[in-house]
């Protein structure tokens, strides 16, 4: 059968969900092989194994941290002439489009960016996205070369499909460009011990009409009742009430929950465009008229000040 | 020193955004605007030019159809100096990586130092743009910066990722892309808008550029759309007045759908 590259985001070793998401999509259209890069790569193999990967190719070194993007391109050209895919698979992460689109253009293929859905195809893989704020669904193939697709998080289930996930070192050897950008600095973003935005299956945003950085602590509240990740409108970060990482929307990140409850955000187009998609949307809001309740499943007209609190407090007393 | 800005010129995000027949982007029943992510790259560039002890000349780009003399324009009332608008009935179509040749080729025979660009566009979204121009430049990438600098022949920025914010550091030339966390772009003053009417704006096509008509377009586009479809509206959902028990009442649809 065919092979397909899956390119693992990792944080030392401990893979991050959305790459285990693509190898259930790989599985759909041959043998996923992962790619491992950087400081702990050898220690993904277990969790790659666990979910289908049948090789997994790793390469230690310290280019993959001191420069940007280029050596992860080049480590992933390498793989593909070593391996010569049917596909190329990347999460859709910001990096990981860059490293997906030069990959793409050094080895003569398309690119397909931001899909959340891939099935097999007879011309090849085809891949779903939904654009325009997720007013439309569109379905695109690649016409040339080897496919490379980048997946959004949240667009497969994680399967457990126990495979041999044998270790192999990856030739790398660096292009010129590789160390054109160098990082000179780096400060980790603190962990705030709730789910990372992109991967929650609950999301518990606030916009404007928290009204206020010390109100978002009710935001919070019901959050962690829920097991849940904290998401921003633009209005609540520009006004320093919340960090641009958790921000939702056009500028931010997408999210694509199981339940997405929106407080005091009123649902512009550029929101919109990051959480559309949630299965399930609900709202809080005090103006009946907001577009918000467009999109909403079940909606509450009133003031989140009650609303909120009250819904948290009852969660809590049903989770005893 | 020598700035090339990329600017694209992109459908209204709050028109009824759709599709052409032969599935491209509609841009003929929509109104469109200079993408607002670039106007973020225009406010970058003249902040550089104004930092700066060198003489610092803006050229602003775009590759699009007639109207997106409209945001270049808009780029020139702004502040930059000169533009270039890359245009021909082949474009019609042309994909990312396509985009990416044109641009490059454009870059190129304007001559630069630095290329400036915004985080994305508007309506395809993709962001990969930037690294694609870098690529074909063979220059490093500088991108997704919410802090910019350029001092002596370096630039300099800081990258705000998932993980980390990176400071990142490259030798001229380079391309920079700059997010919507960069600073707010300034508004055209009126003396701008006047001044901009009177900036040369250049027009150049595919073979001034040297391009074969096969390279871009629809049909030289490596990746293909076969549908798209609107998305089916979502259907009503229940909304209640809060008359004391609203926290209540959503706390038991949540329960009914298994959330809790
Ligand atoms: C290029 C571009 C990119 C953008 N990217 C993003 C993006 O990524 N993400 C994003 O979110 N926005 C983005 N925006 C901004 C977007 O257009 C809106 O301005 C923004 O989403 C508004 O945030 P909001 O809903 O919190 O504020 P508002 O629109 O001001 O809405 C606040 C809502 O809170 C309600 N409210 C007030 N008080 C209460 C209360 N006590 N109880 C209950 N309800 C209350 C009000 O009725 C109102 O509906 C972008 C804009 C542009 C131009
Ligand atoms: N047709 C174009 N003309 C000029 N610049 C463009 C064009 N398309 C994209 N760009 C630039 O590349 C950035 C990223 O675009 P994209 O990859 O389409 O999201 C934009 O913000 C622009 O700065």
């Amino acid at each position: 059968m065919a092979e397909v590259l899956v390119y693992v985001d990792h944080v030392d070793g401990a893979v991050r969900k959305p790459t285990l998401e693509l190898l259930t999509l790989a599985r759909r259209i041959g043998e996923p092989v992962a790619v491992a890069l950087g400081n702990g790569a050898a220690d993904t193999a277990a969790a790659l194994a666990e979910h289908g990967a049948v090789k997994v190719l790793t390469h230690e070194a310290s280019e993959y941290a001191d420069y940007l993007v280029v050596p992860k391109v080049d480590a992933l050209q390498a793989a593909v002439a070593a391996v010569s895919p049917a596909a190329v698979l990347v999460p859709s992460s910001a990096e990981g489009k860059e490293i997906a689109a030069r990959l793409a253009l050094r080895i003569g293929s398309g690119i397909i960016t931001d899909a959340v859905d891939l099935e097999a195809g007879d011309e090849g893989p085809v891949a779903t996205q939904s654009v325009f704020a997720a007013s439309f669904t569109t379905k695109s193939r690649i016409s040339r070369g080897t496919p490379v697709i980048t997946v959004k998080p949240n667009s497969a289930a994680v399967e457990a499909a126990p495979a041999a996930g044998s270790v192999e070192d990856l030739a790398v050897t660096f292009s010129e460009a590789a160390t054109g950008t160098k990082v000179t600095g780096r400060t980790p973003r603190e962990s705030t011990g709730r789910p990372e935005l992109t991967e929650a299956a609950i999301v518990v945003s606030g916009g404007r009409g928290v009204n206020g950085a010390e109100n978002f602590a009710i935001i919070e509240a019901l959050a962690d009742s829920l097991g849940a990740a904290v998401g921003a409108s633009r209005a609540a970060v520009d006004a320093g009430w919340y960090p641009h990482t958790n921000q939702v929307g056009q500028t931010g990140k997408s999210v694509s929950p199981q339940l997405y409850i929106a407080n005091g955000i009123s649902g512009a187009i550029q929101h919109r465009a990051g959480m559309q998609t949630s299965k399930t949307i609900v709202a809080v809001n005090k103006d009946a008229e907001a577009p918000i309740f467009d999109l909403v499943d079940y909606g509450v007209v009133g003031d989140l000040f009650d609303v909120v609190p009250q819904l948290t407090q009852e969660i809590n007393a049903i989770n005893g | 020193m020598r700035i090339v800005v990329i600017v694209k010129y992109v459908p209204d995000a709050t028109g009824d955004r759709h599709f052409a027949d032969d599935l491209t982007v509609d841009r003929d029943d929509v109104d469109g605007l200079l993408c607002e992510l670039d106007e973020y790259a225009v406010e970058q560039a003249l902040q550089i030019s104004e930092n700066s002890d060198d003489d610092v000349e803006i050229t602003v780009l775009t590759v699009g159809p007639e109207d997106a003399k409209d945001a270049l324009r808009k780029a020139l009332s702004m502040g930059a100096d000169k533009a270039i608008h890359v245009e021909d009935d082949d474009l019609h179509g042309t994909d990312a990586i396509g985009t990416s040749l044109v641009l490059a080729k454009a870059i190129e025979k304007a001559g630069f130092d630095l290329v400036v660009s915004g985080m994305a566009s508007t309506d395809g979204t993709a962001g990969i743009v930037p690294a694609l121009v870098a690529e074909r430049l063979g220059v490093p990438q500088v991108t997704l910066l919410s802090e910019v600098s350029v001092e002596d022949g370096t630039v300099k920025g800081r990258r705000d990722g998932d993980a980390a914010s990176e400071q990142l550091q490259a030798s001229l030339p380079a391309v920079v892309s700059v997010t919507d966390q960069s600073g707010e772009a300034r508004y055209p003053s009126f003396k701008g808008i006047m001044a901009a009417k009177k900036k040369p704006v250049e027009s150049w096509d595919l073979s001034d550029l040297e391009i074969d008509a096969e390279e871009v377009g629809l049909a030289g586009a490596w990746t293909k759309v076969e549908s798209a479809a609107e998305r089916p509206a979502r259907t009503a959902g229940t909304i209640v007045k809060d008359e004391g028990e609203g926290g209540k009442q959503l706390a038991a649809f949540l329960a009914s759908q298994k959330f809790i």
